[in-house]
């Protein structure tokens, strides 16, 4: 990874779905059939305000997160990063 | 979360199926001893072409991403290829398993031209004696046919669907060289003592000593090939290997992210269990599907903790979660209690002591009638 995720103005894959559970969200990947696990409604707020608009740090600001939990959220992001489910 | 608390999470079900199998038709043209859902002879009672998409709509709404269609052979229906289009029209991707009898090079230029699909070509051996004797006399060579008829077609990565027994457990190599070849997935999934399989388990599932072969075998290659997450039960061999649990969410699905729709709309916890005990209701009842899910009586009991029993003394039971419910159910053995294929050795015991009950026989039996000559005459 050459950039921080933090630094970077991310977006969900335009074929990625959200279908929301109890424990979170389910995302799958229509493209590379891919399923990942949004396990906390706070990582569901910050995916959906992920419009390219702003940095990752910015929308995390936005949503309210508490900083102490940025490396969490940061280590969630990078699954769906890795998983081409945010571009 | 951590995983084990994504997988508590999940046993306590989900508002829709991540992983629906559909079996379109018990028509077929194989008569497989292993048969999951002993198919054969398709039912008058079949959902109709009107009814399924009824079905799909349903499953659009509850944003179902993706559903496993088989059957029997899915593709005998005549309206096969109007459901898939529907379908992925939909937006549900398919994934369909057959035994590549329906696919000729026009069909498989069709199916290549589709998006959001996924095909499954079944063998059971790498050489047509080992795979016919399961699968019936020249079933390797249309499986083959129909891989060379996709290949051409340049339909990309399909699968290969193998189910493992005591007689190509040493073949696995082979059926990964196989795939590779045709650029296709390995997929390897556990045989069940369902359907016809009732009867032929005994013969055909692997011996203890393969067990661990199996384990073993995933453990080197689990990462690129499929199971369907069917081979938890081994995972009781993790702690003492020292190579922990194999990919994949260790759990039985049944009635919680998984479900089976049958080719006359009934809806059983999950595709080895066609039988009255796991039904929980039909897409043709008041509510459909969605009603059925997410209320019926059998699923909402399936999504309550579950008892270890008999398991509860033994140190593994947090890696194998007991193993298979509908292993047990049809080998007669109490449903809170060892898999048959316990890797511990407990099954083998409890298989003896269960030898003088009476074992549920699987239901909807839609086998060929067997063609035993008839005799004239006094005895």
């Amino acid at each position: 990874m050459t950039d921080s995720l933090l630094e970077q103005r991310l977006t969900l894959h335009p074929q990625v779905a959200l279908r929301p559970e109890p424990f979170g969200a389910l995302a799958y990947h229509y493209g590379n059939r891919k399923l990942v696990f949004l396990k906390h409604p706070d990582v569901v707020r910050l995916v959906q305000a992920l419009d390219g608009t702003g940095t990752t740090a910015e929308k995390l600001s936005e949503c309210e997160i508490d900083a102490a939990r940025w490396p969490s959220f940061e280590r969630a992001l990078a699954n769906l990063h890795a998983s081409e489910m945010l571009q | 979360m951590s995983k084990s608390q994504l997988v508590e999470q999940l046993k306590s079900g989900l508002d829709a199926p991540i992983c629906l199998t559909w079996e379109l038709t018990y028509a077929c043209n194989l008569e497989c001893v292993h048969c999951l859902s002993s198919s054969g002879r398709r039912d008058p009672r079949e959902l109709t072409t009107d009814e399924a998409k009824a079905v799909l709509d349903e499953l659009h709404d509850l944003q179902v991403f993706y559903i496993n269609m088989g059957g029997g052979e899915p593709m005998i229906r005549r309206d096969f290829f109007e459901l898939l289009e529907y379908s992925i029209g939909r937006g549900i991707g398919v994934k369909f398993s057959t035994n590549g009898a329906f696919i000729d090079a026009e069909k498989a230029k069709r199916l290549t031209a589709m998006d959001y699909l996924d095909i499954q070509i079944s063998l059971d051996g790498t050489d047509a004696v080992t795979n016919d004797a399961v699968r019936g006399e020249g079933s390797y060579d249309t499986a083959i046919r129909a891989m060379n008829h996709l290949r051409e077609a340049g339909f990309g990565e399909f699968k290969i669907s193998v189910v493992v027994t005591r007689y190509n457990v040493d073949q696995l190599d082979e059926f990964k060289a196989l795939a590779d070849e045709y650029g296709a997935q390995l997929r390897i999934t556990r045989l069940r003592p369902s359907g016809r399989g009732a009867d032929s388990w005994h013969d055909l599932h692997p011996t203890q000593a393969q067990q661990r072969q199996i384990y073993d075998w995933l453990v080197l290659n689990g990462e690129n090939v499929l199971t369907g997450d069917s081979f938890f039960h081994l995972n009781a061999l993790g702690p003492e290997s020292g190579t922990g649990p194999l990919p994949g969410l260790n759990m039985c699905g049944a009635g919680r992210v998984v479900c089976l729709i049958d080719p006359i709309g009934d809806v059983y916890a999950c595709p080895f269990v066609i039988h009255d005990e796991f039904k929980a209701g039909s897409v043709r009842d008041e509510g459909g599907f969605s009603q059925v899910w997410k209320q019926s009586d059998l699923f909402t009991e399936l999504r309550e903790p579950q008892s270890a029993g008999a398991c509860s003394a033994c140190g593994e039971f947090d890696a194998c979660q007991g193993g298979c419910m509908a292993a047990k159910f049809f080998t007669g053995l109490p449903l809170d209690g060892p898999d048959p294929e316990c890797v511990k050795g407990h099954g083998e015991a409890a298989l003896l002591a269960a030898s003088s009950v009476q074992v549920p026989k699987p239901m909807m039996d839609h086998s060929k009638p067997s063609r035993v000559p008839v005799t004239i005459g006094r005895r």
